[in-house]
């Protein structure tokens, strides 16, 4: 007992004395940032498309412009909230959501709109790529039909299975199969990260599926995934919901920032404004996010070294 | 429900009884096929109707620059940021928190060792090491930060309303009523317009935690209130005491290891709201589970659900050994050790915000990518091997069960199913379970979503007769038995705690996206609550009771079918209560992957602002549904229990 108790004090000495050892904290003090760019709050929407818009604009306003950036995660509809609880200043991905714009720009005058990311985003039917090789016409809405039983499972009621998506997108899928008469039913999958598994376990196990899906998106790295073409769209096909008959119109992917924020004079409004890339920049800094496992920081510093000349493009340099 | 009355009352349930519910079911089955696809009421996907359209409109109404609301959100945020500064986050002009790694070990052994034992105190040690191993020191301590500010809070309402239920009757038939609501509305309803109220934030994040995870408390100390023998109740009155006295004196000592069971169950609720909050930017381990499912990284994912899991343990083992602990019992020689123990937690704070190895965990060693590796090959491996046959599992399930019982539910009239039920529930519990029948019925179709609600509805009663069927077994095993409880408590610690989507993940590539993936993970979610509450019940009948039976000679099976199911009726009633409320509180996440109906509803309301009034329509659904079955059951058995006396004096 009492030899435990020795050692027992030996321990803790020897362990004090070579704790004494290590360097103390606050000896290397971060260098303070610069003044004039003050702090902004970014929402980062949970997707990685948008977590690379995120990453290179936090970025560059944090090492070219010394701003502070303060990154919230949340769901769109309640970053647009923020913007009229003055806790979110900036969305750099926004998928349309005209009613959201005409509440919070329009009406309530707490938000404005920055401008087009150059994004471009796709909505529409997919089929895993092993299918499109071999059912080649299975990419025609019209040869949809003769393939429906295929499609069939235990949710869909003896019909073909179209996959509809995460409840964050509003779909016209249901009366697109009525008015196409299709011999099929939309079966909610619930969520992305069900819909990706639903492809990835088709692609792997050569399962049929026809699901409803969008571009940009990281899963394309991994998965090619065919568009089924339906009857093209033409400006105001889709007016009537009840009606649609028609595909869903392109997107094009825009910035929406607080009316404060606008107004500051910051510099970072003015990063904000002027950013502009492609899916293609968007894929290759999602990619490395998303496959190789890089931080946002580190893969927005990789993109950055590669592409100088349009961050400075967007700096008014 | 059906398997826990039959379980229990098959002997002194009267023939008469079963013969009514058989020919209903027989009459009902002859009218659906004459009747169906008659006023079923179907709404579509996007639709909506007038009552939604005019709850999105005055979404923002409530609310909004409420003074009240105001000092809610300082005081609490107030709180929960100091938790954090104090563990988690840089605070104070210094680099790191105010204590350092070393320091929430050593505070966190001592104070386990102190209201506990020895072996919990390492377990805790051991505990936190392993997290920080792992490589989420900080964002395990905001969760921890985030966790300790709800529990209390969630403490702080529940034990006085607890009591107050347990002494009133009145108090508590408000409460069992205002509780189902709290643990049945889904937290999506109220996240959004959480954070109105109370802005983007730990504080918006912890009273979302508090509704999710106060009523658990509430309802336990209520229950073990009023489990207290009458006898030693009257036995205190006779000598004289106050009514004050005999609360502090007989009624809470002799409820306190039921409070603890309740006190557990906060927690577990409360760490199971994690991922959930990170939605509204909660700090903690919640972010990285969701960036890691964006990309479907099933390994980070598992690691950071791993973590909860592990918090989870180290709290729960800690409170009941504290709950096991008798009062008051510290000798001079414990005084003098607990002393010096002080004096070596003061230093090892000290340490910890002096030099940087004892402030930042280490992140040389890090086993937390090794986890991650073997998580992905493991699900990797099952979703190989067990592929095509889970799929035969899944089909068969669902076109013999769910489907017909779906189709009868959805296929019939409103009207039809409502007379059904309401009769069904006259039968089975009186005027007590038919009027609530009526009531929600009717309020049912006032929401609009009758439809998707009978959908919801039929896989709910699936899942929670495997659920109390899956619960009993367990919590009767588990009762019996010491070694058995210990073995079977981590493994149902992680069903409660691991983040849904962890599991569900390789549950989608098993089973698809379907409404028989919904009913697997609402069941891993509900059957720990289940089984807890069981194994308390029959743990908590007398030794004497058992022993009695034994020496006449029953058997294992008679003893637990005569004298342990019977005497924990009451805890059993309970059990099936919350694991049915653990199912509804489920249904949500059921809809994201692929149940459809409510859950989906309430999801797209929560994403989508047109869908909002539909969604909160769904969520005032689920919240009836789970009204109904609780009143019928309750109902049900307070009638057998009523058999049950009668029986007994004849």
């Amino acid at each position: 007992m009492k030899r435990l108790r020795y050692a027992g004090v030996l321990t803790a000495v020897a362990l004090a004395l070579s704790g004494c050892g290590g360097a103390k904290v606050g000896e290397d003090k971060p260098v303070a940032g610069g003044k004039d760019c003050g702090t902004f709050n970014l929402t980062v929407s949970p997707w990685v498309g948008y977590e690379a818009n995120a990453a290179v604009v936090a970025y560059v306003a944090t090492k070219d412009l010394g701003c502070k950036v303060v990154k919230k995660n949340l769901k769109e509809e309640i970053a647009w909230q923020g913007f009229s609880t003055g806790e979110v200043d900036v969305n750099l991905e926004n998928w349309g959501h005209e009613d959201l714009k005409k509440k919070y720009i329009t009406d309530d005058k707490v938000a404005v709109e920055a401008g087009s990311t150059g994004v471009k985003g796709v909505i529409g039917w997919y089929v895993p790529p092993w299918m499109a090789s071999k059912y080649p016409d299975i990419t025609q809405w019209k040869s949809l039909n003769k393939y429906a039983a295929l499609f069939k499972t235990s949710e869909s009621g003896g019909k073909g299975q179209l996959l509809d998506g995460d409840p964050s997108y509003v779909t016209n899928d249901e009366a697109l199969v009525k008015n196409l008469s299709l011999n099929y039913k939309v079966v909610q999958s619930g969520s992305e990260t069900a819909l990706i598994q639903a492809f990835r376990d088709a692609e792997k196990n050569k399962k049929p599926l026809l699901a409803y899906f969008y571009e940009p998106q990281w899963f394309f790295n991994e998965v090619k995934l065919v568009k089924v073409n339906l009857p093209a769209y033409k400006a105001g096909c889709d007016t009537d919901p009840a009606k649609v008959a028609c595909d869903y119109p392109p997107y094009d992917l825009d910035k929406i920032v607080s009316k404060k924020f606008a107004d500051s004079g910051s510099p970072a409004y003015d990063l904000v404004k002027n950013f502009r890339w492609t899916n293609e920049d968007q894929n290759a800094v999602a990619r490395m996010i998303a496959v190789d496992k890089l931080t946002p920081d580190q893969a927005a510093e990789k993109w950055i070294t590669q592409n100088q000349s349009k961050v400075d493009a967007w700096l008014g340099k | 429900m059906a398997a826990i009355t039959s379980d229990v009352d098959v002997e002194i349930r009267r023939p008469r009884r079963s013969v009514l519910v058989g020919i209903l079911l027989v009459v009902w089955l002859a009218a659906y096929f004459v009747l169906r696809g008659i006023d079923t009421l179907v709404l579509g996907g996007q639709e909506t109707t007038a009552p939604h359209r005019w709850l999105t409109e005055h979404r923002d109404d409530v609310g909004r620059g409420n003074a009240v609301f105001d000092a809610i959100r300082v005081g609490v945020e107030h709180f929960a940021v100091l938790l954090q500064n104090l563990i988690s986050q840089p605070s104070f002009d210094r680099p790191v928190p105010v204590i350092g790694w070393l320091g929430v070990v050593a505070i966190s052994a001592y104070c386990a060792w102190a209201f506990g034992n020895w072996k919990v105190a390492v377990l805790t040690a051991a505990g936190l090491g392993f997290v920080g191993l792992q490589g989420l020191w900080q964002e395990s301590m905001d969760t921890l930060a985030l966790t300790i500010a709800a529990v209390l809070l969630s403490l702080l309402i529940a034990i006085p309303l607890g009591i107050w239920a347990g002494l009133s009757n009145r108090a508590f038939r408000v409460a069992t009523l205002v509780l189902d609501l709290m643990q049945t509305l889904p937290t999506f309803v109220y996240l959004a317009p959480l954070t109105l109220f109370f802005a983007i934030g730990p504080a918006a994040a912890t009273i979302a935690t508090v509704i999710y995870a106060a009523p658990p408390a509430v309802r336990l100390t209520a229950h073990a209130i009023r489990s207290v023998p009458p006898e030693s109740v009257e036995a205190a009155r006779s000598m004289g005491s106050t009514s004050g006295q005999t609360l502090t004196k007989v009624l809470l000592p002799l409820s306190r290891s039921t409070v603890v069971v309740g006190i557990n169950q906060t927690i577990m609720a409360a760490l199971s709201m994690v991922t959930v909050a990170a939605l509204i930017d909660a700090p903690g381990l919640g972010q990285t589970v969701l960036k890691a499912l964006q990309t479907l990284d099933v390994g980070v994912a598992f690691n950071a659900g791993l973590a909860i899991v592990v918090l989870a343990i180290v709290l729960d083992r800690v409170t009941t050994a504290a709950g096991d602990r008798p009062w008051r019992t510290a000798n001079r020689r414990r005084r003098l050790l607990l002393a010096a123990g002080a004096v070596g937690v003061l230093v090892a704070v000290w340490f910890s915000r002096t030099y940087v190895w004892a402030a930042e965990f280490p992140s040389q060693v890090g086993i937390g990518s090794w986890i991650a590796a073997v998580a992905s090959d493991v699900t990797t491996w099952i979703q190989d091997v067990f592929g095509g046959f889970t799929y035969g599992v899944r089909d068969a399930v669902t076109n013999g069960l769910l489907n017909p019982l779906e189709a009868l539910l959805t296929g019939s009239p409103w009207w039809l199913v409502t007379v059904v039920v309401v009769a069904l529930a006259a039968v089975l519990g009186g005027w007590r379970g038919a009027v609530p029948a009526a009531v929600c019925c009717g309020l049912l179709v006032a929401t609009g979503v009758w439809h998707d609600s009978m959908v919801t509805l039929a896989s709910t009663l699936l899942a929670t007769v495997v659920v109390v069927a899956v619960g009993l077994v367990l919590g009767v095993w588990a009762g019996r038995n010491r070694r058995i409880d210990t073995w079977i408590r981590p493994v149902l610690d992680a069903g409660q705690t691991m983040p849904p989507f962890v599991y569900l993940v390789p549950f989608l590539a098993l089973f698809g996206t379907s409404r028989f993936t919904a009913i697997a993970a609402a069941v891993v979610f509900a059957v720990p609550v289940t089984t807890k509450i069981v194994a308390d019940g029959i743990r908590a009948v007398p030794l004497a009771t058992v022993e009695a039976a034994n020496s006449v000679g029953s058997s294992a099976w008679q003893v637990i079918s005569k004298v342990q199911l019977p005497v924990a009726r009451r805890a059993i009633t309970l059990a099936v209560n919350q694991g049915l409320i653990y199912v509804l509180s489920m249904v949500v996440v059921g809809g994201l992957v692929g149940a459809g109906a409510l859950g989906y509803d309430v999801a797209a309301g929560f994403a989508q602002s047109e869908l909002y009034g539909k969604g909160l329509a769904a969520g005032l659904a689920i919240v009836l549904l789970g009204v109904l079955l609780d009143r019928v059951t309750q109902a049900a058995a307070r009638r057998t229990q009523n058999f049950d006396g009668r029986g007994d004096k004849r």
